[in-house]
């Protein structure tokens, strides 16, 4: 499948996004109730997964060839999974602003505190259900079994999970009890992602695909090869789903992507783990920065190396 | 809505005789010339005139060589879509633009709907669906819904282009939900079947295989020529004797 930026950046950003709000969600549900400064670095974290959702959902409409139609997505959540994206990304969105309102006192509502763990509370259960419907868009497809496999939906929200848990780290990581959790959390889900993706490699690098081309025009069993082709440039299907410079460079990329997304972060976790107060900001910025592009390189991979069922005819 | 109707009156749709077609693109030609102005409209190209000419149409014609050797075959394949009973392009359209009609099961895009995300071309495996960059939407076989039941048209011309356009009538259009109609007659004739059914979208469509040789299968080598001089009448031994020096 052809590796479009747009939707890279989708995926992997408003991803991150989404974790970094499920887990502040989650530490102002059930943590200690926020002081003013501890407030600071939430409603900031708040705003920042806020501007990594934006930034992706505006890069999924880069994707669009009628962008301006974007609001009809939102009507077709009994079936499609697109669509509840799409209502989730946007009930996290105001749920989230909500949550930043309460907490900013422009309203001074009386029960604030109790106000604000109701909407996170919420809001954690959305993020999940906002990544669970991204990572099903392609895990719905029949048509191509690299992402039809079940390992994709954990895949993604490990992803979303890691890489917005390094960013609670950022934003909200010296305001815990005991700053250390981060760093063991970071550490356990990077090693959590690195064994469930490399599982994932291993199976779709040995499974072969269950049709050919004998299937495809309806001779099963018969050996069919191409003696013409119905066009002799390249068409939309072509160009969309024929996409094949990934696979010769995938072993190196998939290194590349396992370094930057588990191993530095590891690494920095370390010392997260292991020094007084979870350990010097740089290294949790060090981290994210190396996991986003990682994440980047990774979510390439899964377009790139995905075979659609309709090349079968080519 | 993209929720697939329960049950279709009819299930119309085409079936495709890969035994007589001769892989003339005639039938891809007239779809693409009728659609460009038609429901589909505008069919547009790109570059078609340049080096990198390319364009949304909607039926294409592969041709493809089956088995080996002195049984091999040229089978050619036109390709389009197959209004599925229980099609994914329409159940995966976030925007309703795709959907399948209850009164004759045809599987269209309402274009002013769609968004262009291509979300239903990636979901169907025979690739019926091309994206068109120009208008920004997705474009499919309409089963010519603005002819076949135009009644500014003669009754004869009410079928689809590709079907009207077919110099060896290799492509038959019907009522496949109907058993007693022509078309459903033909298959059970000639034992049609259906693309990848095991993915599961129950295609309408259906495609007669080719009809196995006279012969059956691998035709007899001919036989080799052998000449026993001594049995020839006297003057053509004294020929093959002097033709042979």
């Amino acid at each position: 499948m052809n590796p479009a930026f747009s939707v890279i950046v989708f995926t992997t950003l408003s991803g991150t996004g989404f974790g970094l709000w499920f887990w502040l969600a989650l530490r102002i549900a059930l943590g200690d109730q926020a002081e003013w400064f501890d407030g600071i670095g939430w409603a900031l974290g708040l705003i920042a997964g806020g501007v990594l959702v934006a930034v992706g959902v505006i890069a999924s409409l880069w994707h669009l060839g009628k962008p301006m139609r974007v609001w009809r997505a939102f009507s077709q959540w009994r079936s499609s999974w697109m669509s509840r994206e799409g209502v989730f990304a946007i009930a996290c969105m105001a749920v989230a602003a909500a949550t930043v309102l309460v907490q900013s006192s422009l309203l001074d509502l009386p029960h604030e505190p109790v106000a604000m763990r109701v909407l996170c509370a919420l809001l954690a259960p959305l993020c999940l259900a906002a990544i669970y419907s991204t990572a099903m868009i392609y895990g719905s497809l029949k048509t191509i079994a690299a992402w039809r496999h079940p390992l994709v939906a954990p895949v993604y929200l490990l992803f979303a999970l890691v890489g917005g848990g390094i960013l609670f780290g950022v934003f909200a990581g010296t305001t815990m009890d005991r700053p250390n959790l981060v760093g063991a959390g970071i550490l356990v889900g990077a090693i959590a992602l690195a064994m469930t993706k490399l599982r994932y490699w291993w199976a779709i690098d040995r499974e072969p695909l269950s049709l050919d081309r004998g299937d495809a025009v309806g001779l099963p069993g018969r050996e069919v090869s191409v003696f013409e082709r119905p066009h002799t440039e390249a068409n939309y299907l072509n160009r969309e789903m024929g996409f094949v410079v990934a696979r010769k460079h995938a072993r190196k990329l998939r290194v590349i992507a396992l370094v930057l997304c588990v191993l530095v972060p590891a690494l920095c976790a370390l010392p997260m783990l292991l020094l007084p107060h979870g350990g010097p900001a740089v290294l949790y910025w060090g981290a994210a920065l190396s996991f986003q592009l990682g994440a980047m390189v990774e979510r390439w991979l899964f377009f790139a190396e995905a075979k659609h069922v309709v090349m079968l005819y080519y | 809505m993209t929720a697939l109707p329960p049950h279709t009156e009819k299930k119309l749709g085409l079936v495709i005789d890969l035994d007589t077609c001769v892989g003339c693109h005639a039938c891809a030609t007239s779809c693409k010339e009728w659609n460009a102005t038609g429901y589909s409209a505008p069919l547009t190209d790109q570059d078609n005139q340049g080096p990198d000419p390319h364009g949304t149409w909607l039926n294409r014609v592969h041709s493809y060589e089956v088995g080996d050797g002195a049984s091999s075959r040229t089978v050619h394949f036109p390709r389009s879509c197959l209004h599925c009973e229980t099609p994914a392009c329409v159940t995966v359209c976030p925007t309703g633009a795709s959907y399948k009609r209850a009164e004759d099961g045809i599987v269209l895009v309402d274009e002013d709907k769609c968004i262009g995300c291509k979300l239903c071309s990636w979901a169907c495996p025979y690739g019926a669906r091309e994206h068109s960059a120009v208008e920004g939407v997705m474009k499919k076989c309409t089963l010519c819904v603005d002819r076949i039941y135009n009644e500014h048209l003669p009754e004869a011309d009410r079928q689809p282009a590709c079907v009207q356009a077919c110099p060896t009538r290799a492509r038959h259009f019907g009522d496949l939900g109907d058993p007693e109609s022509d078309v459903s007659k033909l298959v059970a004739e000639r034992n049609g079947v259906a693309l990848m059914p095991e993915l599961g979208y129950n295609p309408v469509n259906r495609y007669l295989p080719p009809r196995p040789r006279r012969t059956g299968g691998d035709a007899p080598a001919p036989q080799e020529e052998t000449l026993d001089t001594t049995k020839l009448p006297p003057l053509l031994r004294w020929l093959d004797k002097v033709l042979s020096r």
